[in-house]
C-alpha cells in the first residue's frame, strides 16, 4: 500500500520504526491529490510548501507540546476553521478573500501534536447542507461514485479521506455535518458531546449545537485524534472547564459483552431504505454475537426533532452570521451608495440561497410577536428531546441507528427541493440537540455500491462507549478496509 | 366631572399643575482593566483601532469570554443601590445592524438582568425622596463612527472600534421622577454614589457616563402615564435639565392644542436649545432578543453577595449623616465635602491629624471645612484634579490651621502658606512652620509693637478714631486696614481689635 492509503496510527508505527520518513507521508499524500484532486474537488485551498517548512521545524525537534499522538501526520481542515495567515472561505463568496489573523484552538492543539496541515476542504456554504452543494466553489464528489453526493456538510474532508487524499481530516457537525458524509463516503466520523472540543475559531453557524470532530479511516483514529482535539480552553465559555489529558484509544480494548444497546423504534419507520436497515440489522446482529444485549427502546419526541432543529439552528445563525456585512473584512459591494444599500447587497450578493434561506427563517423564527411561538417553543420540546435520551441512557449504554434514511443521493437530485434535503439529517440530528457524543461508522454497501453508515450515540461524556462499540464492530469487518475505484 | 369645569380648563390652558413624569437611563463605562468579553486594555485611547483583537472586531469565528470584574463591579453598583440580586441571571443579544457594531448584535441582557427593585435616597428641597431603581444590568460598548474631522465633512464615515466591547452598566429608574430638578439631583446622587464604590468614572464630558431620558405629562397621579418621548444626545447633566425644562414646555403646549403626543425619539440641540425627533427610519427597532448561546448564565450565591457587601466603603449618604453628627457641620457643609469621596477622605485625614497634637475644639471642624470648600475645592476644579494629586498633605494642611489657632500667623499669611504649597513642583512639599521660617512671615503678635502702630494710625486719623469714639462701628474696618498697611499685613487681627478699642477708650 503507498503510504498515503495507510492510517494514522499506522504511520505513526513507521516513523516509530524509523522505516519512513515525516516528508515521505506528505509525498505520498500530494502525489495523490495529483491524481484525483480534478475528479473529487474536495479541497478549496492546498500549501504544499507551508506543509514542508512545518516538517521542517518538526524534525528540528521544535513546535511539539506534550503527547506528539500526530506526529508527521497530514491533516485536512474544514474551511470554515480559522487556520492563521490562511484563506478561510467558509465556501461563501462574502468570505472568499478572507485570511484569519488568528488560528483555532484546535488548530493549534493539532501543531502542537505534531501534526501537519496541508489544506483546506470544501463544505457546504457556512456549513449549512447536507451535500456540499451550496458551496460557492462547486460541489465535492463521492469517491464511491463521483455523479453521487460525498454528503455534507464537510463532504470535503469526508471525500478527501475516501479518497485517500489526506490521512484524515477535520469537520464540524451542526445537525450531522460530520456522520452523514462520513456515512455517505464509507469513513468514520465522530461528533464529540458539546463542549469536549473548543469551539474557538469555529465560524459559527449554531451556537448551541456546533461541534468539531474528526474523520479518519478507522476508529482507532477517531480516538487517537479526540486525544488532540479534547480539552478543556478558557477561549471558549461553552468548553467543559477542567477536563482532565485522557487517551480515548485505552478504551478501544475493553470490550463489549453485556452492554445493553437500545435500537430507538422511531428511527426504524417507512422512509427508511431496506437497504440501509438490511446493513444495519445485519451490524447490531454481529454486536449481540460479540456479547452486547440488544432492546428496543423509544425516543418519543423524535417527530419533532427535525423543526425543533430547524427554528434553533436557524434563528441562531441569523445572528450568527450578521457580522458578515462588507464593513471590516470579506467581500463588500463597491460604488457609492447608502448604508442600507451597501448592506443588502454585499450579503445579497455574498451569500447563496441557502444561506439567505435560513437567514430569513431565523430571523422570522426571533421576530416580534412570534418569539414566543417559534423560538421559545423550540427550546422548551428540545429539554423534552434530551429528557428522551435521559431516560433512555438509564435502560442502555449506548443507542444504535442507521446514520442516513437512504445512501448518498445524486448531484443535483435534491437541490430544487430544500424540504427533502432536509429530511436526510433526521436521525442525526437529535443527537446535536441533546449535546450527546455520536459516531458514524461504515456497516455494508448498497446495491449501487454506495456506503451505508451505522450509527452509534452514547451518554453525555461517553466517548469511550461509544467508540469501543464502533470498535469491536469494526474488528469483525473490514468496510473500512475497501478503498473506491478511482483511477 | 361637568362640561362646564373642563371647558373652563381648557381655555385657561391649565396645565400649571399637571404632573409631569421622568425615567432615567443611565450607562456608566466600568473602570475595568480590560474590556468586558476580551483581554483587550479598556485605557481610554485617541489613537482609533489599535485596542482591538478578534473577539472585540466581531471576526468569524471568535467567541466572548466574560471579565469577572465587571460581574463583580455590577454587584457593587446594584448592592449599593438596594436591589435585589437575581441568583440566576442571564445574557442576551440585542441586535440591530450598524457599522459600529462588530457583530452587528450587541451582548447585553434582557428578561433576566443582574439586578431589579432597588432605591436611590435623593435630597430635594431639603426633603428626602426615594428614586426607584428598575434595573441594573451589564452589557458590552459598541465602537466610534466618525463622520466629521472637526468641521469638515468626511466622504466616508470612519470606524473606529478602541471603544467596541468595553464594559457598560446600564442603571434603568423607575418614573419617578416629577421635576427636572428631581433628575438633576438624581444624577448628581448616582455620580457620587458610583464614585464611592469606584466602579466608574462617571464622566459625561469623557464618555464614560450617558444619559437618556424619558419623559410625560398627566394631569395627576390618579390618571394613567401620558405618552412618553426620549431624550438622547445631552452631554451634561445641565443639559440634562434644560432638555427636560424644553420638552415639558413643548408637550404641554402641543396637549394644549388638543394634539396628542407623539411617541417617539428626540435629540437634544445644545446649540439650538430645543429638541426635535430622529427621522423615524431609526426607530422601530425589533431587536429579536434571545438568550446568548456563547455565555453561560451568570450565578451569584448570598456567600458572594455577603462578602461583597462587606466591602463596599461608606456610601454618600451614610457618610453625610455621620459628618453632620461627628463634626457637627450644617447639612450644606457636608453636601459640599462628602460630593467626592476622596474629598471627604481627606477632610478625615486633616481632622485625625489635628487631633494628634491637640484636642479639637468644635470650631476647628468648621474651620477645617471652610478651607477645603473654599480654597481647595477652587484648586481642584481649576486645574481639574482630585485631591489626591495635589502637593498637599493632610498634615500640611492640618499644620496650617493649628498654626492660625496658635496665632503664629493670620488668615491672609496663611493663605500665601497655601498657594506657595499648592504650587510646589518637587516631590516634598516643605511644611507650612518651614514656609514660614523661610519667608520670615511670622504674625506680629507682640501687643506692644502692635500698640505703637495704633497709637500712630490714631493720631493720623484723628477724625476716623473720634467718629468711631462716637460709635460709627463702620469706621473700624478702616482703622484696622491703616494698622494692617503699616505692618505689612503682618499684625494679629484680633489683637488689632482689642488693642484699638482700649486705645481708644483711654
Amino acid at each position: 500500500m503507498e503510504l498515503n492509503e495507510l492510517t494514522a496510527h499506522q504511520l505513526r508505527d513507521k516513523i516509530k520504526k524509523k522505516e519512513i520518513q515525516a516528508a515521505d507521508i506528505l509525498e505520498s499524500v500530494f502525489r495523490r491529490i495529483n491524481q484525483v484532486e480534478k475528479k473529487i474537488a474536495a479541497f478549496i485551498s492546498l500549501d504544499k510548501e507551508k506543509a514542508e517548512k512545518a516538517i521542517f521545524s518538526l524534525e528540528e525537534g521544535k513546535n511539539i507540546k506534550g503527547v506528539s499522538y500526530l506526529y508527521a501526520i497530514p491533516m485536512a481542515v474544514k474551511d470554515n476553521i480559522c487556520v492563521k495567515d490562511g484563506r478561510t472561505s467558509c465556501a461563501s463568496r462574502i468570505l472568499s478573500s478572507f485570511t484569519s489573523p488568528y488560528s483555532a484552538t484546535i488548530v493549534e492543539r493539532l501543531e502542537d501534536s505534531g501534526a501537519i496541515i496541508f489544506g483546506k476542504t470544501n463544505l457546504d456554504e457556512f456549513a449549512m447542507g447536507s451535500s456540499t452543494e451550496t458551496s460557492c466553489f462547486g460541489p465535492s464528489r463521492n469517491p464511491w461514485d463521483i455523479e453521487v453526493i460525498p454528503g455534507g456538510s464537510s463532504g470535503g474532508s469526508a471525500a478527501a479521506v475516501a479518497a485517500d487524499e489526506t490521512i484524515a481530516a477535520i469537520g464540524s457537525d451542526t445537525g450531522g455535518s460530520i456522520r452523514q458524509p462520513a456515512a455517505c463516503c464509507g469513513v468514520v466520523g465522530m461528533k464529540p458531546s458539546y463542549g469536549l472540543v473548543s469551539r474557538y475559531g469555529l465560524v459559527a453557524f449554531a451556537s448551541s449545537l456546533d461541534q468539531i470532530g474528526p474523520i479518519t479511516k478507522d476508529v482507532y483514529d477517531a480516538a487517537l485524534l479526540l486525544n488532540v482535539l479534547a480539552g478543556s480552553d478558557g477561549r471558549d465559555s461553552t468548553s467543559i472547564p477542567n477536563l482532565p489529558n485522557r487517551d480515548y484509544t485505552r478504551a478501544l480494548l475493553t470490550g463489549v459483552k453485556g452492554m445493553k444497546i437500545g435500537l430507538p423504534k422511531e428511527y426504524f419507520l417507512p422512509g427508511l431504505s431496506s437497504e440501509v436497515e438490511k446493513a444495519v440489522r445485519e451490524a447490531v446482529g454481529l454486536l449481540e454475537k460479540s456479547g452486547a444485549e440488544i432492546k428496543e427502546i423509544s425516543l418519543p419526541h423524535t417527530e419533532y426533532c427535525l423543526p425543533v432543529y430547524y427554528i434553533i439552528a436557524t434563528a441562531e445563525a441569523s445572528a450568527n452570521l450578521a457580522r458578515y456585512d462588507g464593513v471590516r473584512y470579506g467581500y463588500r459591494k463597491e460604488g457609492k451608495m447608502n448604508l442600507t444599500a451597501m448592506y443588502e447587497k454585499t450579503r445579497g450578493e455574498g451569500f447563496g440561497e441557502e444561506v439567505k434561506r435560513r437567514i430569513m427563517l431565523g430571523t422570522y423564527a426571533l421576530s416580534a410577536g412570534y418569539y414566543e411561538a417559534y423560538y421559545l417553543k423550540a427550546q422548551k420540546v428540545r429539554a423534552l428531546i434530551k429528557n428522551d435520551f435521559d431516560e433512555a441512557f438509564k435502560k442502555v449504554e449506548a443507542i444504535i441507528t442507521p446514520t442516513i434514511p437512504t445512501p448518498a443521493f445524486k448531484i443535483g437530485e435534491k437541490t430544487d427541493d430544500p424540504l427533502q434535503m432536509y429530511l436526510s439529517d433526521i436521525f442525526t440530528i437529535s443527537v446535536n440537540l441533546a449535546g450527546l457524543p455520536a459516531i458514524s461508522i461504515p456497516c455494508g454497501f448498497s446495491q449501487a455500491g454506495l456506503p451505508i453508515g451505522l450509527q452509534i450515540i452514547g451518554p453525555y461524556l461517553g466517548e469511550e462507549k461509544v467508540l469501543k462499540l464502533a470498535y469491536a464492530y469494526e474488528k469483525e469487518t473490514d468496510w473500512h478496509q475497501r478503498k473506491p475505484r478511482l483511477s | 366631572m361637568i362640561t362646564g369645569q373642563r371647558d373652563n380648563e381648557q381655555r385657561d390652558n391649565g396645565m400649571t399643575n399637571y404632573q409631569v413624569v421622568i425615567g432615567l437611563e443611565v450607562h456608566l463605562q466600568l473602570k475595568t482593566e480590560s474590556k468586558i468579553f476580551c483581554g483587550c486594555s479598556a485605557e481610554y485611547n485617541l489613537e482609533p483601532n489599535i485596542q482591538g483583537c478578534p473577539v472585540c472586531a466581531g471576526l468569524p469565528g471568535v467567541l466572548p469570554v466574560l471579565n469577572e470584574k465587571a460581574k463583580r463591579f455590577t454587584l457593587m453598583a446594584a448592592l449599593a443601590l438596594n436591589c435585589k440580586i437575581n441568583p440566576f441571571s442571564s445574557f442576551s443579544r440585542k441586535q440591530y445592524f450598524y457599522p459600529d457594531l462588530p457583530k452587528n448584535y450587541q451582548i447585553s441582557q434582557y428578561d433576566l438582568p443582574v439586578a431589579e427593585n432597588g432605591s436611590l435616597e435623593v435630597e430635594i428641597g431639603g426633603k428626602i425622596k426615594k428614586i426607584g431603581i428598575t434595573r441594573v444590568h451589564l452589557e458590552e460598548d459598541a465602537g466610534k463612527l466618525l463622520h466629521y474631522i472637526g468641521s469638515r465633512a468626511l466622504e466616508h464615515s470612519l470606524v473606529d472600534l478602541n471603544r467596541s466591547g468595553l464594559p457598560l452598566l446600564e442603571i434603568v429608574s423607575e418614573p419617578d421622577m416629577y421635576s427636572s430638578e428631581e433628575a438633576f439631583s438624581y444624577l448628581q446622587e448616582l455620580k457620587s454614589l458610583i464614585q464611592y464604590i469606584g466602579v466608574s468614572d462617571c464622566n459625561m464630558e469623557e464618555g464614560s457616563l450617558r444619559c437618556d431620558a424619558n419623559i410625560s405629562i398627566r394631569k395627576d397621579k390618579t390618571h394613567v402615564l401620558g405618552v412618553k418621548t426620549e431624550l438622547k444626545n445631552m452631554n451634561s447633566f445641565r443639559a440634562v435639565k434644560k432638555a427636560l425644562d424644553y420638552e415639558v414646555k413643548r408637550q404641554k403646549e402641543v396637549l394644549s392644542q388638543r394634539k396628542k403626543i407623539v411617541q417617539e425619539t428626540r435629540l437634544w440641540d445644545e446649540k439650538e436649545g430645543i429638541t426635535h425627533p430622529m427621522r423615524r427610519k431609526e426607530e422601530a427597532h425589533d431587536y429579536r432578543y434571545f438568550p446568548e448561546p456563547d455565555l453561560l448564565p451568570l450565578l451569584t450565591d448570598k456567600a458572594e453577595i455577603e462578602e461583597i457587601k462587606k466591602t463596599l466603603p461608606e456610601l454618600p449618604a451614610q457618610r453625610r449623616k455621620r459628618f453632620q453628627g461627628q463634626y457637627s457641620l450644617s447639612a450644606y457643609d457636608v453636601s459640599v465635602i462628602t460630593s467626592e469621596k476622596e474629598l471627604s477622605d481627606f477632610y478625615e485625614d486633616v481632622v485625625k491629624e489635628y487631633a494628634k497634637k491637640e484636642k479639637l475644639k468644635p470650631e476647628i471642624h468648621k474651620k477645617i471645612a471652610n478651607w477645603i470648600m473654599g480654597d481647595f475645592k477652587a484648586r481642584l476644579k481649576d486645574q481639574k484634579i482630585s485631591v489626591l494629586e495635589l502637593p498637599v498633605s493632610a498634615r500640611h494642611l492640618s499644620d496650617l490651621v493649628k498654626l492660625i489657632e496658635d496665632g503664629k500667623i493670620n488668615l491672609r499669611q496663611a493663605k500665601e502658606v497655601l498657594k506657595e504649597m499648592m504650587e510646589e513642583k518637587s516631590k516634598e512639599t516643605p511644611l507650612p512652620s518651614v514656609i514660614i521660617g523661610q519667608k520670615g512671615v511670622g504674625q506680629i503678635s507682640d501687643q506692644g509693637a502692635i500698640k505703637e502702630i495704633i497709637r500712630e494710625v490714631i493720631d493720623e486719623n484723628k477724625k476716623a478714631a473720634e467718629r468711631l469714639r462716637q460709635g460709627e462701628e463702620k469706621v473700624l474696618g478702616y482703622l484696622i486696614g491703616q494698622v494692617m498697611k503699616k505692618t505689612q499685613g503682618k499684625a494679629n487681627p484680633s489683637l488689632i481689635n482689642k488693642i484699638l478699642k482700649e486705645e481708644l477708650a483711654s
